[in-house]
């Protein structure tokens, strides 16, 4: 597997194996940067991975106050599941409990498509036969009473069916120290890159985990080929001189976005170099029989 | 190809009826044919030919070098392309327009854009009476797209209307937005007596306090709007006002109270 060396960074010879999703994306506004983001952080969390969360949520990108729709500072959000329903679910929970409850917020679509979600159109009902309807310039918004004034949310928002789950690299480093300096540096290189979300905390994930368990019922278990405690027990993937593994998992509204996403990760970890980052940079794949996509390494590197 | 050109020769001596004079009913015809088209009302029943000299050829595009009050129903049942008039209209311009644009250099008679459903509908002068509004016996007024009166609107801008924006920047008449069952009015340079009388729904948004606002309406607070900031935005973007109409924070007037009470006055708080 081992593949070509470039500044001192080996990278496998491999490729990220990623799914096909379902994936909504909305701006929400507040009064303040700091209100957008509490409503925001709030409607993202616990939505790291669809195994136990039935979504994965994360800010796509920050936006001025001259980019929303209502002029006031906002983020978008981008929302990913397996299925439409489970979409829609996620999306009217999330934003019905941790948007619509936020201090002055707003809501608005983000995504053109002519497939759409329902967004205000269902949580209108709120409004108790108070809420207005109004369409501006072909965008229909409602309007919900509440304590601080009114809910504005846009009735519904775009899906697409092209958006992709589950690409990744893993960062193989020395020690905990390293692997986290190179993690940081991917998921920030990463999560510039427009479309995509990075659903783990601070985009990184360390349980990195496998298809399957000893125990009946679990569909998932740790990655122990990846475990570092593990080394002298299984089937390591890992050498000697490796002590610490974390990962990076992006889902993408475009298989492009996911590419360059990657690419743009891989990048920052060869810049960062094997002493104070990663010595080796992989990705999980499940032999390329499950998923749609593949993104190979050696096609990402600078 | 150059755009079809209606030069008026002279002042009509009757009224005439505009409507056959849009695209969709001039797409199949030959010029000689469109010459012989009836316009007048009257026994006159002058002809195309006999009012205007014509030119061009792309019936997608209609221009009518030179307007009069006589001009009735211009771009009625407009459905595409764009109808350019140099000068005044009469009564009903664009008069159930479902789609594409007029533009109107002078002013308007009264029922302009009456019961229109889309497209663009612009009035560089003043309007008459009614504008917007339906027929006598109709139920409801405009129902979508959107006109705009550079200058003043008469009495009842807006009556019964259903849906869409009605935008007047010069000011309007009385009981503007009467009987408005759900849409958008915004009025800059003020409103006459009692805006809103018998709405059910609806926005009225106005930019100062109305000359006198009817004892059915009822204020309720003001508060940062986010809708406000979405109004102002559209009405920027589609180029209909220069500034901001409302501004961050609005006075809100529930009403008309006389029935079902559902609509309301919105008011620039620095203006009320």
């Amino acid at each position: 597997m081992r593949g070509l060396t470039a500044n001192g960074v080996a990278v496998d010879n491999t490729f990220a194996e990623a799914f096909g999703m379902r994936a909504t994306a909305i701006i929400v506004t507040a009064p303040t940067r700091k209100w957008a983001l509490e409503a925001v952080r709030s409607m993202i969390g616990f939505a790291t991975s669809v195994i136990g969360c039935g979504c994965e949520a994360g800010i796509d990108m920050e936006l001025a106050a001259s980019e929303t729709p209502d002029g006031r500072p906002g983020f978008r959000v981008m929302l990913f599941a397996v299925s439409s329903d489970e979409l829609q679910k996620q999306l009217l929970k999330r934003v019905g409990q941790c948007v619509l409850t936020s201090p002055g917020s707003a809501c608005f679509a983000a995504l053109d498509a002519t497939d759409r979600l329902k967004l205000g159109s269902a949580l209108r009902y709120f409004g108790d036969g108070w809420q207005i309807s109004k369409k501006l310039g072909g965008r229909h918004y409602w309007r919900v009473p509440v304590m601080d004034g009114e809910f504005v949310c846009e009735a519904t928002t775009g899906l697409t069916k092209d958006a992709v789950g589950g690409g990744n690299l893993l960062l193989l480093a020395a020690g905990n120290d390293q692997a986290l300096a190179a993690a940081e540096a991917a998921a920030a290189a990463m999560q510039a890159v427009p479309g995509i979300i990075l659903p783990f905390p601070g985009g990184v994930v360390r349980s990195g985990s496998k298809i399957g368990s000893k125990y009946k019922g679990m569909i998932a278990s740790t990655n122990d080929a990846y475990a570092p405690t593990l080394r002298a027990q299984v089937a390591s993937a890992l050498t000697a001189d490796i002590n610490a593994v974390l990962e990076i998992v992006i889902d993408g509204e475009t298989s492009e976005a996911v590419a360059a996403s990657m690419a743009a990760g891989l990048r920052a970890v060869i810049e960062l170099g094997p002493e104070r980052g990663a010595l080796r940079v992989s990705a999980g794949n499940y032999g390329g029989k499950l998923g749609k996509f593949q993104y190979h390494l050696k096609d990402l590197l600078p | 190809m150059s755009r079809l050109t209606f030069t008026l020769l002279s002042e009509p001596p009757e009224r005439l009826d505009l409507s056959p004079l849009v695209p969709a009913r001039l797409a199949s015809m030959a010029m000689h044919e469109v010459e012989k088209i009836r316009l007048g009302v009257s026994k006159h029943s002058l002809a195309v030919g006999d009012v205007f000299r014509l030119s061009g050829a792309d019936v997608s595009a209609i221009v009518f070098e030179g307007g009069s009050r006589r001009f009735d129903c211009a771009g009625a049942l407009l459905d595409s392309g764009t109808i350019r008039i140099a000068g005044d209209v009469g009564a009903q311009t664009g008069r159930r327009m479902s789609g594409g644009s007029i533009l109107v250099e002078g002013s308007a008679g009264p029922h302009a854009g009456s019961g229109m459903s889309g497209g663009r509908l612009e009035i560089l002068g003043d309007a008459g009476d009614f504008t917007g509004g339906p027929l006598a016996g109709e139920l409801a007024g405009m129902s979508g797209g959107t006109l705009i009166v550079r200058g003043r609107a008469g009495d009842r801008a807006g009556d019964r209307m259903r849906r869409g924006l009605l935008a007047v920047l010069g000011g309007c008449g009385d009981y503007a937005a009467s009987r408005m069952i759900a849409g958008t009015l915004a009025i800059v340079g003020g409103s006459g007596r009692m805006p809103g009388y018998l709405m059910r729904r609806g926005s009225i948004l106005v930019d100062r306090m109305p000359q006198m606002l009817s004892p059915s309406f009822v204020e309720s607070g003001a508060w940062d709007s986010v809708f406000a900031s979405l109004a102002d935005r559209h009405l920027i973007a589609e180029g209909i006002a220069q500034e901001p109409l409302l501004g961050r924070t609005v006075r809100r007037y529930c009403g008309d109270n006389a029935v079902l009470g559902k609509g309301e006055i919105l008011v620039a708080a620095q203006g009320s």
